[in-house]
């Protein structure tokens, strides 16, 4: 059954871009046919993609600590994994984006660097995790560190609100001062629904490879009690 | 477009679809690796 639902949502995932990228192309009004809007439309959905990542991390380990289920702290460890590919994608997209629109590559304004922050904290998380070899004490710093880094998400998601510095306003309607134009909005939640799509699959493998590290831990110990 | 906007959005997707292709690749081999460690500690087991 997981086996058939990865394999929908990895084609559902591959058809939403590839229908995205003809409506990006071909459909849109000649105003949006620009790099700047081009990049903005993987940049900002690959940011909520994260973001998405990152929160859901913050309940898994929150019901870690309430509950002490490694069940958890695992599904926290496998999503943050992915939100940080994505978190990537957004840093790396957006600075193809500054070096086409303001001619340099980074900038270090509130935005920017807050959201490096963000990624080295994430970062940091997975490292934390090969470092520490005792399963509940892992799962307990895991889970403060992914607590701990939400509050920097909180803070990424405002700091373009807050400060007015070289970052764009927000883009999205949803947002206060945010908007982009009829029509040309719909393609950014669009590619948030194909990149969360990826990003479940890409869980869900993960998920097993925590499935099969779980036996192989089992089978050691039991192997070690002979 | 201009040659210079399609090197933007050319070099825009690459990169973004590369980081996530690497990360499954990645993904790909660390599951490899893990059925081999199965395979391995199954065998000692059932040798012990």
């Amino acid at each position: 059954m997981r086996e058939k639902i990865t394999y929908v949502l990895a084609i559902a995932g591959i058809a939403l871009v590839t229908w995205n990228l003809y409506k990006i192309f071909f459909v849109l009004p000649p105003e949006a046919n620009v790099a700047a809007y081009q990049i903005v439309y993987f940049h900002v959905p690959a940011a909520i993609t994260a973001f998405t990542g990152f929160f859901v991390a913050l309940i898994a380990s929150g019901l870690y600590l309430a509950t002490g289920d490694l069940k958890f702290d695992a599904f926290a460890a496998g999503i943050t994994e992915v939100a940080v590919a994505f978190a990537s994608v957004n840093l790396a997209t957006g600075m193809i984006w500054a070096r086409y629109a303001w001619g340099i590559w980074w900038a270090w304004d509130a935005r920017l660097t807050s959201m490096l922050t963000c990624w080295l904290m994430y970062a940091g998380y997975l490292i934390l995790r090969r470092a520490v070899d005792e399963p509940t004490q892992r799962a307990k710093l895991s889970a403060f560190l992914s607590i701990f880094g939400c509050v920097n998400v909180a803070f990424v998601y405002k700091s373009i609100e807050w400060f007015r510095t070289q970052h764009p306003a927000p883009v999205l309607s949803v947002r206060q001062g945010g908007g982009m134009g009829p029509g040309m909005e719909a393609p950014i939640y669009w590619n948030y629904l194909a990149m969360l799509c990826i990003a479940t699959v890409l869980v869900i493998v993960r998920m097993r490879q925590e499935g099969v590290s779980r036996e192989i831990d089992s089978l050691r110990r039991m192997a070690h009690a002979y | 477009m201009s040659p210079r906007e399609f090197q933007f959005v050319f070099g825009g997707f690459v990169t973004a679809w590369l980081i996530l292709v690497i990360y499954a690749v990645s993904l790909g081999l660390r599951e490899r690796r893990l059925r081999k460690e199965l395979d391995r500690v199954r065998q000692m087991v059932e040798k012990r």
